[in-house]
C-alpha cells in the first residue's frame, strides 16, 4: 500500500484518511445500489461497527465476548424508548445508546477482567441469554416479545422527494461507521493499543511494566461495549424496531464467527465479517430455492451451507478472509521482483500496520 | 412446603441431566482444551437415531444402548476427521469449528427428521411417587436418571483414578509431550477422551429427551446450562461438573417455581457471576486465582 501512495505518518491524519475515503466508497456505493442493496449496505454497516470493537477486543486484548448481541440489546433499546418515548432527536439518542453500552460495558468489563478464556465465555453466554429475559419481564417498559416500534427516521428535504429511506439509513449507519473506524483506528496504534497487544502476549510481563492489567482489560472492553452499543442503536434505528428476537443467543454467537471468520483484529477483517454475515444468508436462501427440492431439505440448507464453511474455512484459513488475502498479497509482492527494495521501500516505518493480525 | 420438596426433586433431576452434559464438556476440555459446543449436536443426533430405532423395533433399551453406541463412535469420528486438524491452533478456531459443527448437524438433522419436535418414551413410569396421600414431582424415571448419571461420574472417576488406561489419559492431557516420550499414543487417548465423552453426552441426549422431545434444536438449552454448569463447577473438575449442574438445576427449579418461567435465564447469569466473582476459576479450581 505504501508503495503506491505517500502514506502520511501521523497516525490522527491516517486515521482521518481512512475515514474519509470509507465516507466516500459508502457515499458512491449506496448512490449506485438498489433501495433492497441500500438496506443491506445499512445493516452490514452496523454490523460492522459492532465488529470493529468486538475483535479489537478479541483479537487485541485477546478476551472473548459471546455476550455482545445483549450489548446491542442494550443500545437498540436505548434508542427505541428515547426516539419513540421521548422524542429526542437521532443522533442524541443514538449517543446516549453509546454511552449506555458503555456504562454496562464498565461492569461487565470489571467483572470480565477477573476471568479467563471459557469461564469469560461461560459468563458472557449467560449475560447473552439473560439479558434478553428483562425485556419480557418489564413487558410494561420494554413492550414483551413485540418489542418497541420507532418511526423511521426522516429523510432531510434537501435530498428531494424522491431519496429512497434506505439510502438515508445507509448514511445514517455510515456515518456512525466513521467515527469507530477513527476512533479505534487512533486507539490501537497509540499507547492504550501498545498496552493492549502487550497484556494480551504476556500478562505478567505487562505488569511488571507497569500497567495495570485488569484496568487495560477493562478499558477494552468498555470501548468494545460503546460500539456495540451504537451499533445496536444503529440495528433500531435501520429495522425501526428493537424486540428480543433479534438479541438472541445466535446473534452474539455469529457476531464471534463473523470476526474470526473476516480475519480477528484487523478492521478490514471486520468488513469481511459484517459482508459475510449480511450476504451469505441471502445467497445461501437464493441458492436452496434455485434447485427443485423437497421443503424439509431446502428449509435447512441455508443453515448447513453456514455450518460447513465455518467448519471449511477454519481448516482452510485458519487466520480469517483477511489473512488469507494478506498471504496473496505477499506472494504477489515478493514475485515482483525486488526492484522496490533497493530504493529503500519504507515498509515498515509505518507503525506496524501489519501487526494487528493474530 | 410440598412444593418446595417438590422444586427440590425436579431441581436435582434436571440438575443431573445439567451434570451429564457438563461431565461431557469437561472431559473434553481436560484433554484438549476445547469448548465442545458441538455436544448438543452430537447428543441430538444420537438422540434422533435412538427415536428410529425405538420406533422400528419398539425396545427401549436397544434404542438406549444404540445411542450410547453410535456416540461413542462420532465423538471418534468428530475428534479425528476434524477436531485433529485445529488442534494446537488458535483456540478460538477450534470453538468456531465446534460452532459450525453444531450448525451442520442441527441443519442436517432438519434435512432428515424434519423440525418439529417428536416425543420420546421415558425408561420407567413418570407418574410421581405417591407418598402419604401426595403426589411427589419426581418418579421412577427420574430416579433413574439421577441413579445412571451418579453411576457414569463414579466409574469416570474409577477410570481415571484406578487404571492404566485412565492414568495414560491424564497423562497426554497434562503433558502430552512427555506422554508421548514415555511410548503413550497419545493421539488415540484424545480420540478416546472425545469417545468417552460424547458417550456420557449422549446418555444426557437420552435421558432428557423425554421432557424436552426430540428435534434438531431442542437441545439447545441443555448445552447452554450444561456448559454453564461446567463453569460452574471448574472446567478442569469433573467432580465440580456434578455439583455444578445439581446447584444450577434447583437454582433454576426453585427460580422458575417460585418467580416464573421468564426468569430462568437471568437466574443463570446471577448465579454464574456470583461464583465466578469469588472463585474466577469455578467452584472447584485449584489454580491460584487473578487478582485485579
Amino acid at each position: 500500500m505504501s508503495a503506491l501512495v505517500r502514506v502520511p505518518r501521523s497516525t490522527l491524519a491516517r486515521s482521518l484518511g481512512l475515514a474519509l475515503a470509507g465516507g466516500a466508497a459508502l457515499l458512491v456505493a449506496s448512490e449506485l445500489l438498489g433501495s433492497y442493496q441500500d438496506l443491506q449496505l445499512a445493516s452490514g454497516t452496523y454490523y460492522f461497527i459492532v465488529l470493529a470493537g468486538l475483535t479489537m477486543l478479541t483479537g487485541l486484548s485477546g478476551q472473548i465476548s459471546l455476550g455482545h448481541g445483549a450489548l446491542m440489546a442494550v443500545g437498540a433499546y436505548t434508542v427505541a424508548l428515547l426516539v419513540g418515548n421521548e422524542h429526542w432527536a437521532l443522533v442524541p439518542a443514538l449517543a446516549a445508546a453509546t454511552a449506555v453500552g458503555a456504562a454496562v460495558g464498565v461492569a461487565v468489563g470489571a467483572a470480565a477482567s477477573r476471568l479467563r478464556g471459557p469461564y469469560l465465555a461461560g459468563a458472557t453466554l449467560a449475560l447473552a441469554i439473560g439479558l434478553p429475559a428483562l425485556a419480557e419481564k418489564y413487558s410494561g417498559t420494554f413492550g414483551g416479545a413485540n418489542g418497541l416500534v420507532i418511526n423511521p427516521p426522516a429523510v432531510p428535504a434537501g435530498l428531494g422527494v424522491s431519496f429512497p429511506l434506505e439510502r438515508w439509513e445507509a448514511w445514517i449507519a455510515g456515518a456512525g461507521a466513521l467515527v469507530v473506524v477513527f476512533v479505534i483506528n487512533n486507539l490501537v496504534r497509540s499507547g492504550v493499543g501498545r498496552s493492549l497487544r502487550a497484556v494480551r502476549d504476556d500478562e505478567i510481563a505487562a505488569s511488571l511494566c507497569g500497567l495495570h492489567v485488569g484496568r487495560v482489560q477493562t478499558l477494552a472492553f468498555v470501548v468494545s461495549a460503546a460500539c456495540a452499543g451504537l451499533g445496536g442503536g444503529m440495528l433500531a434505528v435501520v429495522l425501526q424496531l428493537a424486540a428480543p428476537g433479534a438479541f438472541q443467543l445466535q446473534l452474539s454467537l455469529s457476531l464471534l464467527t463473523a470476526i474470526v471468520l473476516g480475519g480477528l483484529g484487523s478492521q478490514l477483517g471486520a468488513i469481511w465479517g459484517a459482508a459475510v454475515l449480511v450476504l451469505l444468508p441471502t445467497w445461501t436462501e437464493h441458492l436452496s430455492h434455485s434447485f427443485s427440492l423437497s421443503q424439509q431439505v431446502s428449509a435447512n440448507l441455508p443453515l448447513a451451507i453456514y455450518g460447513a464453511v465455518l467448519i471449511g474455512a477454519m481448516l482452510v484459513w485458519p487466520s480469517g478472509i483477511q489473512g488469507a488475502l494478506r498471504r496473496i498479497y505477499a506472494a504477489a509482492r515478493r514475485s515482483s521482483v525486488g526492484l522496490k527494495r533497493l530504493e529503500g521501500n519504507p515498509t515498515s516505518g509505518s507503525g506496524g500496520a501489519g501487526n494487528e493480525s493474530n | 412446603m410440598t412444593r418446595f420438596i417438590d422444586l427440590t426433586l425436579n431441581g436435582i433431576s434436571t440438575g443431573a441431566v445439567y451434570a451429564a452434559v457438563a461431565l461431557a464438556l469437561v472431559m473434553i476440555w481436560r484433554a484438549t482444551r476445547i469448548v465442545n459446543f458441538a455436544q448438543g449436536g452430537m447428543l441430538m443426533i444420537t438422540t434422533f437415531i435412538a427415536s428410529d430405532v425405538i420406533g422400528s423395533t419398539g425396545s427401549y433399551w436397544l434404542g438406549f444402548f444404540v445411542a450410547l453406541a453410535c456416540g461413542l463412535v462420532l465423538g471418534a469420528l468428530v475428534e479425528r476427521v476434524l477436531i485433529r486438524r485445529v488442534e494446537g491452533g488458535p483456540p478460538l478456531n477450534a470453538v468456531i469449528v465446534a460452532l459450525g459443527l453444531l450448525i451442520l448437524l442441527e441443519a442436517v438433522a432438519g434435512m432428515i427428521w424434519g423440525n418439529t419436535p417428536r416425543s420420546f418414551p421415558p425408561a420407567f413410569s413418570i407418574r410421581g411417587y405417591d407418598v402419604g396421600g401426595t403426589r411427589l414431582l419426581f418418579a421412577p424415571n427420574d430416579t433413574f436418571t439421577v441413579l445412571v448419571v451418579l453411576g457414569v461420574a463414579v466409574a469416570l472417576w474409577l477410570l481415571f483414578r484406578f487404571t492404566d488406561l485412565g492414568l495414560r489419559m491424564r497423562a497426554s492431557a497434562l503433558a502430552p509431550e512427555v506422554a508421548r516420550l514415555l511410548g503413550v499414543r497419545v493421539g488415540r487417548m484424545f480420540t478416546l477422551g472425545w469417545a468417552l465423552a460424547a458417550l456420557v453426552g449422549s446418555l444426557a441426549g437420552v435421558l432428557v429427551a423425554p421432557s424436552v422431545f426430540v428435534g434438531p434444536s431442542q437441545f439447545d438449552p441443555v448445552l447452554i446450562f450444561g456448559f454453564t454448569a461446567a463453569v460452574l463447577g471448574g472446567l478442569d473438575s469433573p467432580p465440580g461438573a456434578v455439583v455444578g449442574g445439581v446447584v444450577l438445576g434447583l437454582v433454576l427449579s426453585y427460580v422458575s417455581g417460585y418467580e416464573g418461567a421468564s426468569l430462568v435465564t437471568l437466574a443463570a447469569l446471577v448465579v454464574l457471576v456470583a461464583v465466578l466473582m469469588v472463585r474466577p476459576g469455578g467452584l472447584f479450581s485449584t489454580r491460584r486465582e487473578r487478582r485485579v
